[in-house]
């Protein structure tokens, strides 16, 4: 144990996810040496993330304004809409460079257990989006896994009665138990450009 | 295939055990509560990534210990590959095949392959549904690893679904997505019964024969899968009529579910059934008729792997003390034909003399070949 402040810090960084006692000590005393203007750097991003993140008002992914820099992009095909459940699924999916159209991030996955329900979904947020905007394509590209599945087939329940609207689902090849953050971006990218019709 | 060398490090009660092996029978020799069991456990550990005594991984490390290293040296086709477990307390286990890291440590399991018995199987006659379908899972998974894939999907599945059934009865609402994992529990476990189904019906011949050799003058003894969906299970095995007929039945009991809060259908609800004679083995079965049906449950299980030609490692915890003489020679039989039989007991005289190979003595810490074999 170390005295006071120093302490303090330690124990808040240990309490982040990935950060074991160890990390966090090290991490402590790195920022002890460093330089008062980088320090300050880091406070203000972590004051600027506590005065509340902003979230694309179109797609729900995260944004430094009232839409995101994907949304505002008019090269972007905006027929085209792939449904990830996080925002870091939008940058491992932007690696590919395989995707030119927008994003329709749910901020998760049914998960009775951790008591998520449609509601607790942007689902309400993509119909309406889907209704209005005269989207041709959806992908759906959440994670390979038990809940990712689950929350792909109530979307495709969802998506049917549009008429003319195709759905598509990522192709296999991704491994089964998955995150989609952690496929490489080679099979991510087979997995676009394979995806099937469901 | 054989294990060809067993090294432990503060594993059980073992700092260290070094055991050079070889094809054919090795009897490990030695008073109770000397450590025997301990190496063949390690052994099991090695082949499937857990143990058959306990459910956690904690007891495993020597206590006072902080890391447990069972390390195995397997042959196979003439090929030797090395597989060496590290159990860590509070983390994840890792593993090294052929001294390189693997992704994932469950990628070892299934390389050594193993049938083991140990008294604790009497609970797969005696004890609840559970122990028998494990019993069924494990064996799946041993013929075909994707089984093991399939099983914890299912679970997985039946966990959030029975999750979604406890908050609809309580809040009556988010009824909206229990179609979509009824779809996915009968998807899913569809799989998993086809599997069950055929296995049970591969194994039941060799159950059967094996119970005969080793209890002759007993009445014959059947297994049989019993579904949850009782009278209405397909005769076929084919998973997309599995999958209907669960979700048939799944609807069937909706109501039911709904006020219970507990999913109804499906292969975790079902059982293998134990037959002797006419009647069930549970609750009549006497000691010595319990004993001999997990023995042949073992057995069968281990002549169904080998006539399917892949031949595991046989290990036989303890159980000749509990066998007369000529059920003894009717086990030694088995035990010698097998590729490699790995036999543990207090008392040398218990075992037949035709199991004769390697023999250690285990005793105060030490592993010491018997220089009289
Ligand atoms: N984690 C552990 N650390 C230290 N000792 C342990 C640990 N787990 C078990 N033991 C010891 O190992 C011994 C039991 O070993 P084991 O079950 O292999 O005996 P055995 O030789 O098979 O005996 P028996 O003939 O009675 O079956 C016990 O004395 C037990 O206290
Ligand atoms: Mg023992
Ligand atoms: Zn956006």
């Amino acid at each position: 144990m170390y005295e006071g402040p120093v302490q303090d810090l330690i124990d808040e960084l240990g309490a982040l996810p990935g950060v074991g006692p160890k990390s966090a000590q090290r991490i402590a005393f790195h920022l002890l040496a460093t330089d008062a203007a980088d320090i300050n750097r880091l406070i203000t991003a972590l004051q600027q993330v506590a005065k509340g993140v902003r979230f694309c008002e179109i797609c729900g992914n995260v944004a430094a304004d009232t839409t995101c820099r994907i949304c505002g992009d008019a090269r972007r095909d905006p027929l085209l809409v792939c449904v990830v459940e996080e925002p870091k699924d939008v940058l491992a999916i932007e690696r590919t460079r395989e995707f030119k159209g927008r994003y329709h991030v749910l901020g998760g996955a049914l998960d009775p257990l951790s008591g998520v329900g449609p509601d607790q979904l942007r689902i309400k947020e993509l119909l309406g989006r889907i209704g209005r905007d005269e989207i041709t394509e959806v992908i759906i590209a959440t994670d390979p896994n038990t809940e990712g599945e689950a929350t792909a087939t109530y979307l495709v329940r969802m998506l049917r009665d549009f008429p003319g609207l195709s759905v598509t689902r990522l192709a296999s090849g991704l491994p089964m138990g998955g995150d989609l953050e952690f496929a490489d971006e080679l099979t991510l990218g087979r997995a676009f450009t394979g995806r099937r019709a469901v | 295939m054989y294990v060809r060398h067993l090294q432990v490090t503060d594993f059980r009660s073992w700092e260290l055990a070094d055991l050079p092996l070889h094809p054919g029978p090795t009897v490990l020799l030695g008073r109770n509560g000397q450590g025997k069991t301990n190496l063949v456990e390690a052994l099991g550990y090695a082949a499937t990534l857990s143990s058959h005594r306990v459910a956690s991984d904690a007891p495993l490390i020597r206590r006072g210990a902080q890391r447990a290293v069972v390390r195995t040296a397997i042959v196979q086709d003439g090929r030797e590959v090395t597989v060496e477990l590290e159990i860590t307390s509070g983390k994840a286990n890792r593993a090294l095949l052929n001294r390189g890291a693997v992704p994932r440590t469950r990628d070892v399991a299934g390389i050594l392959r193993t049938v083991l018995f140990a008294p604790e199987d009497l609970a797969l006659v005696r004890g609840d549904p559970g122990e028998r379908r494990s019993f069924l899972d494990g064996l799946l998974a041993l013929r075909a690893p994707r089984f093991a894939g399939i099983r914890s999907d299912y679970e997985r599945v039946l966990k959030q679904r029975s999750a979604l059934l406890k908050t609809a009865r309580a809040a009556k609402s988010n009824l909206s997505t229990l179609e979509v994992w009824d779809g996915h529990l009968a998807a899913q476990g569809a799989a998993l019964l086809a599997g069950r189904i055929e296995l049970s019906a591969a194994l039941a011949p060799h159950v059967a024969a094996a119970y005969a050799g080793v209890a002759p003058e007993s009445v014959p003894i059947d297994i049989r899968y019993r579904s949850s969906l009782g009278e209405q299970v397909p005769e076929s095995t084919d998973v997309t009529e599995l999958e209907q007929a669960l979700l048939e039945g799944i609807a069937r009991v909706r109501d039911q579910e709904l006020e219970r809060g507990v999913s109804l259908i499906g292969p975790h609800r079902d059982d293998l059934e134990l037959l002797l004679g006419e009647g069930p083995a549970k609750g009549y079965a006497s000691h010595g008729e319990s004993w001999s049906f997990a023995l042949a449950l073992r057995l069968g299980a281990y002549e169904l792997l080998r006539g399917e030609g892949s031949e595991p490692v046989l290990i036989l915890d303890d159980v000749f003390a509990e066998l007369d003489r000529r059920r003894r020679g009717k086990l030694a039989e088995v035990a010698t034909a097998a590729e490699q039989v790995i036999v543990t007991a207090a008392v040398g005289e218990d075992v037949p003399a035709e199991l004769d190979g390697d023999r250690f003595h285990v005793s105060n810490g030490m592993v010491t070949a018997d220089a009289s074999a």
